[in-house]
């Protein structure tokens, strides 16, 4: 069985929001929109968005992180949001375990929302129906896009290329593959929601560099007879 | 959560409908063999129950986005406590109907028989009503069954006291036994409720570092991007600072459960005191939803 | 539902992103007539498919309600400033400008002033100031990066910024410095990402960690204005410890040739020439010297089998006393040490010393070599090509600072060093970069370079080499109305945009008739002190006439700065126009060969606007500039299509504005004869033009004879010979001589001699911002910076429906340690001030900012009522603009100076010192200062929409 996520690497992830203004741009227009924008000139303008960029400090001066946070739809394997829904509008595809809406089903109660966990659906004040992220779902099997365009808007977007698309119960997905090396976690897992979306962390790389090293055997210094080389004298002949 | 009006409403209001059948078919009971009250208490008593129940009906449509479509919302009453409330709801109406008929039509046998449907409809509705929240896990205020218990004697305290207080006019023979009935179970409610409090607030609050998945003790959310605002941080925060919270929370105490109670002692009459009653169960309901603390909110709480 | 795929492929068109001055190449998706979707162009080789927050919000752009759509005039009797207009057309508007600037050109055509801001077609908008014979024309670089240009170009013939990068495809380490989100938006990002995918290690320094810093394996918070100190020290370490690159240094840079040095000589501090050495180049000798251990003489430099000294003391044969740059080069590092550096910048010595050693071992032991044969100047053949995987990248962080000259060229001496330019790994050139140090364009030199309806003999700017290419008169006053060429910003490349308004209020060097503004927000975001200089714009002189008696603003918003125009002209959007990025301009070049792009309209512009081109070229046949007319007077262009195809640099070059698909049947490249269907071939490939060099020629630009000599052919440069990196700058000794009198030739005011004295240092040296050397700064004692949102751009975006939602209002980020101290409360309103204004703001805690710092994000503030929104919007009463801090201008002796780097004129943005405090409780809850509401209805706007807005072009609302 499919299980189609994403995969969304904060070793790269530079908060820019480039996800999250495409994804609009192609949810609103398509399949799943249009999306409203209240107030869209004037005082507090908010609007229904897919995906979100939070951010984050870790940590305390000099040693803080800075972190970003893209938040949509998880497409839980194990989704609260979907027994809860009195009409059956919520409803997770068992073909490739896309979680979705029929807003022509939903009655706007809102249950849903309060049973998600993660704060990834919206409300769309306009239409009065819940909507969320349904994974570009109106994109992955269009046969008229070329194939390397089959995927989410967000996907294609991403400058960083944090975010990957693919299937996660194929264990040999670049998806499954990167969730494995690359120690990839889900939020707040202890929930029991078995979020399909997965975040690879951090990773620091080091350079460890040694006092030997640093002076090298064969120093420019020495043919140079720099006035300062003397200061090298001693490291040197220890280096034989 | 944010406390939504026409939740409240339709909560309160039909918890204290069904309160008043449950009252009624006891009080039927009690006596066995026929009333020995009125018929037109319980006529009058049933009438108040089903409109409060009609009130608390259109109330609930206020909350949804398309009440045109609300029909659909009985389809899934396999998974959805929200689609059973929706079915037994009307199903509870419609026996009390029923019922207060076969009052009605002097036919107590039937009446007696049919009754049970109503009580257990009645019942029924009110673990719906309190599934509905506590079924919702990720709300651990709300998720555990003292939600359930809590829905069901606050409903059935407020009825019995909308049952006395009637009873004061038209059945006076039964009304000092109602009030006494509705002093117990407004003490008992307040148990339920007393209860939930002290085991709300004993909860652990959620992590934000097992929100975005990083490991450290010391992580500040800077912003979230929709500084203007967004459906998430409408739906989830009451936006009240504590003081008022507080308030609300006196008030739902006083005026749900220590006052009806005093009142009740000093004779004050019962239909005043429901209205008190009533107002305080608003109250409590607001908090209710107040101090639930979602947890999105996490993800939500700096601009 | 869902499955079914939508027709929106209706129709498809390649061009060339806008919505930041990155360039991307876009698809737009189009259903009748309208945007449905932009997406990246896969085929791209700026963005390879990926488009950003902006670039995706294109559409909200193009059917914003800000838009200008008529033409409009103040109104007769109107005051300035209070945008009252009326709607005519565009014949009027042309007349009006006709019969102005004719009368202008024919009189003095230094009262017209054209400046421009964001823009990216310079190479247009000069060409019209040059025909036009008005020096005063400079875009935007001057208050943008010109520091980082200048402070390159003058080492190192090239630069970051559109003129080269950092190398991570090969990189091991990546120090990004001062860097948010730069020009090269998202190359930048894609890079940075595969850079760390792949192991490397990458430590940003900035006082602030956001963007890329968040993602950097180490941060190193350091105090602003003050890397200039960090960078001396390192270059300390790595030399003391010989982690320097010597063969690079010998081979490739000034570092041994022989300088003289004999105070008395007129040729202090000047390279030695050897008589015998290899003039190359009759316009700029190249014979230079060394001096040969192994004989013990001086030799001309590149002599064969000669072992050069780097460090030491000689005497030449006539007695001349000499060391070799690089000797004076450690003179001048061997105090800069660590724990001097560390006191100044605030980063522990030992982390100084840690990062210079990273920065030596992975240049030294992680040596790269590719397999490619070339040939450098001097005939030598190599056999591969070597790499030292150390790339840097800095922007305004350095740039924005009046130290930003000298800390560049500290920077570029760094990179030097470590043997990392134009190499794998390092810094890489673009085309048309490497050009000469200093690049052959020369501004105009005198007051006799202009005269009435005559052409400029050179572009207006250029690149000054000698005080007598300087913008002066014989007293040396500026010949230009910023200042720029003149001794008090003698190196100003771009020119200083910031202080055109002020200085042409004041009437200083000179009054002029009309300003012309195009896609600068000049009345905002793009001027210092900004409330004043709004009051300047409507000042009248005591005749009642303005100050400035004629504004003219092109833009294609409703921005701040349109209230305050005479004549406004409405431009098209990115979407409805030609445009071209050109290689006359700044070209999107990759490091493997020359890239430039065009841009072709993919909808209808509204009825009334005009592509700005086409005003130019309308305005250019009207005023009968050469360049747009035919001897018989008649107009030689039909359009700008029609331009850009057959518009050659001199008559038969064959380098037109753009380089691809040239010849009559479009097989040439770079240089051809114009291609009647050369449009046509830009649109079949995506609307960009990628020569790729062939692998030998790639690398080693600056001294690769191939590559050399091609560049030539093609017209990239003027000559034929090496570019040699200028570690020692003889060029500013040169300003420096002439300070003290011991030059021939021209000489700085007296006023001004010590100041370029003292600046025009030929090795690179820290001072504070000069800023703090006026300043109280224990009563100031924090510095102000802001940052570009990676979601915004500039001003312009707030009237964009989906970007304003991610930034509708700005904090002033401070830390929390010093906002307590000061009594802040975190979401707080509080005071900023500085010496010359103060902002009311609110106040966020950040453990992401260095404690002596403060900042927030850029132009995020806005006027009431400007753009289109609501007076109450977020923008204008929670949101604040920083500017209002900053001063145009310090005081200089009894007078005043542009606040900018004294060599370059760049706009000292981040110099300013704050001090902070809490607004009392029964403050107004919103920012100050507040401006009057701009009208919210002109001629020609639509009325914004006022509750929702939902798009979609066939179910949806736009309501
Ligand atoms: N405090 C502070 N101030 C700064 C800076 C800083 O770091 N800090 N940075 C400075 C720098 S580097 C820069 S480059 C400047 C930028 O400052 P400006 O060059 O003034 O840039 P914008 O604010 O983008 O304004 C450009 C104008 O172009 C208009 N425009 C947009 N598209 C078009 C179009 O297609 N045609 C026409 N005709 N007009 C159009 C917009 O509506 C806007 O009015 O800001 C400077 N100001
Ligand atoms: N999204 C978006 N992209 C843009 C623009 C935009 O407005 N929006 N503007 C474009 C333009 S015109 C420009 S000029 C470029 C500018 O691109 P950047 O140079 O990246 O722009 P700034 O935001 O000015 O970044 C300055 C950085 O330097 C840091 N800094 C300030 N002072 C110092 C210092 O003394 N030392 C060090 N080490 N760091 C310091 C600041 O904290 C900040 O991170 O961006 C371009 N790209
Ligand atoms: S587009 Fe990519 S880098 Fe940008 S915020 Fe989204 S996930 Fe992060
Ligand atoms: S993230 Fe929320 S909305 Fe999405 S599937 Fe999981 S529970 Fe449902
Ligand atoms: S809002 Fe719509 S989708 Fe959500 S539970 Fe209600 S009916 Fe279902
Ligand atoms: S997958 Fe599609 S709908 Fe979901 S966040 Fe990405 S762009 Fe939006
Ligand atoms: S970086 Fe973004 S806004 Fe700039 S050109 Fe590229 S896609 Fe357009
Ligand atoms: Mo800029």
């Amino acid at each position: 069985m499919t299980q189609f996520a994403l995969v969304i690497d904060l070793n790269v992830c530079v908060g820019c929001h480039a996800c999250v203004t495409n994804c609009k741009q192609w949810n609103t227009g398509g399949e799943a929109g249009p999306l409203a924008d209240l107030n869209p000139y004037g005082k507090d303008p908010n609007g229904t968005f897919f995906n979100r960029i939070l951010s984050y400090e870790v940590g305390t001066f000099p040693n803080t992180e800075t972190w970003y946070l893209p938040k949509s739809c998880l497409h839980c394997e194990d989704p609260p949001c979907v027994p809860v829904c009195p009409t059956g509008a919520s409803y997770k595809r068992k073909s490739d375990g896309i979680v979705l809406v029929d807003y022509d089903k939903c009655i706007g109660c809102k249950y849903c929302s309060w049973a998600c966990p993660y704060g990834v659906r919206e409300f769309d004040e306009e239409r009065k129906v819940m909507t969320k992220c349904t994974l570009c779902v109106d994109r992955l099997y269009d046969t008229s896009l070329p194939e390397s365009r089959r995927k989410p808007a967000c996907v294609l977007a991403c400058p960083a290329g944090a975010r990957i698309f693919g299937d996660i119960h194929d264990p040999d997905s670049e998806v499954s593959r990167r969730i494995r090396e690359e120690g990839g976690f889900q939020l707040m897992p202890e929930l029991g929601t078995r979020p399909a979306n997965h975040y690879l962390p951090r990773s620091k790389t080091v350079l460890p560099i040694d006092e030997a090293q640093v002076v090298r055997a064969e120093n420019p210094l020495r043919h140079d007879e720099a006035p300062h080389a003397t200061g090298l004298q001693p490291i040197e002949e220890e280096m034989g | 959560m944010r406390p939504a009006f026409s939740v409240l409403f339709l909560t309160t209001l039909i918890g204290a409908a069904q309160g008043a059948a449950i009252i009624l078919y006891a009080l039927f009971l009690a006596k066995g063999s026929g009333p020995d009250a009125p018929l037109a208490f319980y006529l009058t008593t049933g009438g108040v129950s089903l409109l409060l129940l009609a009130a608390g009906l259109v109330a609930s449509f206020f909350h949804l986005g398309h009440p045109e479509r609300a029909w659909r919302a009985v389809t899934c009453w396999r998974t959805s406590w929200l689609s059973r409330e929706v079915i037994v709801l009307p199903l509870f109406g419609f026996a009390e109907l029923l019922w207060l008929l076969l009052l009605w039509q002097g036919d107590w046998r039937a009446a007696a028989a049919w009754g049970s449907v109503m009580a257990f409809l009645a019942i029924a509705l009110y673990v719906c009503t309190g599934m509905i929240y506590a079924a919702v896990k990720v709300l651990r205020e709300w998720a555990h069954p003292i939600t359930v218990v809590n829905y069901l004697l606050m409903g059935v305290a407020s009825g019995a006291l909308l049952t006395a207080g009637i009873a004061e006019g038209l059945a006076p023979a039964v009304a000092p036994m109602l009030a006494k009935a509705a002093l117990w179970l407004t003490l008992i409610a307040l148990v339920g409720r007393g209860v939930s409090l002290w085991r709300n607030a004993r909860i652990p609050p959620y992590s934000t570092a097992r929100a975005i998945g990083v490991h450290h003790q010391r992580i500040r959310q800077i912003s979230q991007g929709s500084m203007g605002g967004n459906y998430n941080m409408r739906e989830y925060f009451h936006g009240q600072p504590p003081e008022v919270v507080r308030a609300v929370l006196i008030a739902a105490l006083g005026a749900g459960f220590l006052a009806p109670v005093v009142l009740l002692l000093l004779g004050v009459p019962a239909l005043l005191v429901f209205l008190l009653q009533y107002g305080g169960l608003l109250a409590e309901r607001w908090y209710f939803f107040a101090e639930a603390r979602h947890p999105q909110n996490l993800y939500y709480q700096v601009v | 539902m869902y499955e079914a795929s939508e027709p929106i492929r209706n129709g498809v068109k390649a061009t060339t992103c806008y919505m930041c001055a990155c360039r991307c190449g876009i698809l737009v998706h189009v259903q009748d007539g309208k945007v449905r979707y932009i997406e990246g162009n896969p085929d791209h080789p700026l963005n390879a498919g990926v488009i950003c927050a902006k670039g995706g919000s294109g559409i909200m752009k193009e059917y914003s309600p800000a838009r200008l759509t008529v033409p409009l005039k103040r109104r007769q009797g109107a005051e300035r400033g209070k945008g009252e207009f009326e709607a005519i057309s565009w014949e009027e508007a042309f007349a009006i400008l006709e019969e102005r600037l004719a009368r202008i050109r024919a009189t003095d055509p230094k009262q017209f002033a054209l400046f421009t801001g964001r823009d990216q077609m310079q190479a247009l908008t000069g060409l019209f100031a040059r025909q036009f014979g008005t020096p005063n024309y400079a875009a935007h670089g001057g208050f943008c990066s010109v520091n980082m240009a200048a402070g390159m170009i003058y080492t190192i013939g090239g630069s970051f910024w559109e003129f080269g990068g950092p190398d991570l495809e090969h990189a091991k380490l990546f120090v990004m410095i001062g860097t948010a989100e730069d020009h090269h938006s998202n190359p930048l990002k894609r890079e940075i990402s595969a850079f760390k995918r792949r192991g490397g290690r990458f430590i940003a320094i900035n006082p602030v960690r956001t963007g890329y810093a968040a993602i950097a394996d180490e941060w190193i918070p350091i105090r602003p204005g003050t890397d200039g100190a960090l960078f001396l020290a390192l270059m300390h370490e790595l030399v003391r410890l010989g982690l320097y690159d010597r063969d690079f240094l010998i081979r490739y840079t000034n570092a041994a040739f022989l300088v003289n040095q004999d105070p008395d000589s007129p040729d202090y501090g000047l390279f030695v020439r050897h008589p015998e050495g290899a003039i190359i180049n009759p316009l700029r000798p190249h014979n230079f010297a060394w001096w040969d251990k192994n004989k013990g003489c001086a030799v001309p430099d590149h002599s064969a089998q000669c072992d050069p000294a780097l460090f030491g003391a000689f005497q030449l044969a006539d007695g001349t006393p000499v060391k070799p740059a690089f000797q004076l080069l450690w003179e001048r590092l061997e105090t800069a040490t660590p724990q001097w550096a560390s006191e100044i910048t605030g980063i522990p010595a030992e982390r100084i010393r840690r990062l210079a050693h990273e920065m030596g071992v992975v240049a030294r032991d992680f040596q790269l070599e590719l397999p490619i044969a070339w040939t450098d100047w001097w005939g030598e053949k190599h056999d591969r090509v070597i790499g030292r995987p150390v790339a840097f990248h800095a922007m305004r962080g350095l740039a924005a600072h009046s130290n930003g000259f000298q800390t560049i060229r500290a920077l570029a001496l760094l990179m030097t060093i470590l043997g990392t330019i134009d190499r794998p790994g390092g810094f890489r050139h673009r085309a048309p970069y490497p050009r000469a140090v200093p690049p052959n364009v020369r501004p105009p030199n005198g007051p006799e370079a202009v005269a009435p309806n005559s052409p400029l003999k050179t572009a207006p700017l250029g690149w000054v080499e000698f005080p007598e290419d300087l913008a002066v008169d014989e007293e040396g006053n500026p010949l230009r109305i910023d200042k720029g060429f003149s001794w008090e910003h003698p190196l100003s490349a771009h020119g200083l945009m910031h202080n055109v308004i002020t200085n042409a209020w004041r009437g200083d060097p000179y009054p002029i008739d009309t300003l012309f503004l195009f896609m600068a927000n000049m009345a905002w975001n793009s001027s210092m002190n900004t409330a004043q200089v709004r009051r300047m714009l409507t000042d009248k002189r005591p005749d009642g006439e303005y100050k400035i008696p004629f504004l003219v603003v092109c833009d294609a918003f409703y921005s701040e700065t349109v209230p305050f125009a005479d004549l406004v002209l409405p431009d098209t959007t990115y979407l409805e126009r030609y445009d071209c990025l050109s290689l006359l301009d700044r070209p999107i070049s990759e490091f493997d060969g020359p890239v430039d792009s065009c841009r072709v309209p993919v909808v209808e512009p509204p009825a009334g606007v005009k592509p700005f081109q086409e005003v130019l070229l309308e305005l250019g046949y009207r005023l009968k500039l050469p360049a747009f007319t035919n001897p018989d007077g008649s107009r030689k262009y039909a359009d700008y299509p029609d331009f850009i195809v057959h518009f050659e640099t001199q008559p038969g070059s064959g380098i037109g504005f753009l380089a691809g698909w040239r010849g009559e049947n479009g097989d040439l490249a770079l240089r051809g004869t114009p291609n009647p269907s050369q449009w046509k071939r830009y649109e079949e490939h995506g609307c960009v033009f990628h020569y790729k060099l062939p692998p030998g020629m790639r690398y080693m630009r600056n001294w690769n004879r191939d590559y050399l000599k091609w560049a030539q052919e093609v017209g990239f440069r003027r000559d034929f010979d090496p570019i040699t990196i200028h570690l020692y700058s003889e060029i500013l000794q040169r300003f420096r001589l002439a300070a003290q009198g011991k030059r021939p030739g021209r000489q700085p005011p007296e006023a001004l001699r010590e100041r370029v004295a003292r600046f025009f240092d030929p090795l690179p040296f820290w001072y504070p911002p000069i800023e703090d050397e006026q300043t109280d700064t224990q009563r100031f004692p924090l510095r102000a910076l802001t940052q570009r949102p990676m979601a915004m751009y500039h001003s312009w975006d707030s009237q964009n429906a989906w970007l304003r939602q991610i930034h509708t209002f700005n904090f002033l980020y401070v830390h929390p340690e010093t906002a307590k101290a000061a009594g802040i409360a975190d979401g707080g309103w509080m005071w900023v001030e500085s010496r010359w204004g103060k902002v009311r703001c609110l106040c966020r805690y950040s453990e992401a900012v260095e404690p002596n710092t403060v900042w927030t994000w850029n132009a995020i503030g806005k006027a009431a009522g400007a753009w289109n929104l609501s007076p109450d919007a977020n923008e204008a009463k929670q949101g604040f603009l920083l500017n209002h801090l900053i001063s145009e201008e310090l005081p200089f002796g009894a007078g005043r100076i542009s606040n900018s780097d004294p060599i370059t004129g760049q706009a000292a943005w981040f110099d300013v010192r704050v001090r902070i405090y809490p607004a009392t409780p029964g403050e107004p809850k919103e920012s100050w200062p507040q401006f009057d509401p701009q009208p919210e209805a002109i001629p020609g706007m639509v009325e914004r929409p006022k509750r929702v807005v939902a798009y979609h072009l066939t179910k949806g609302v736009m309501e």
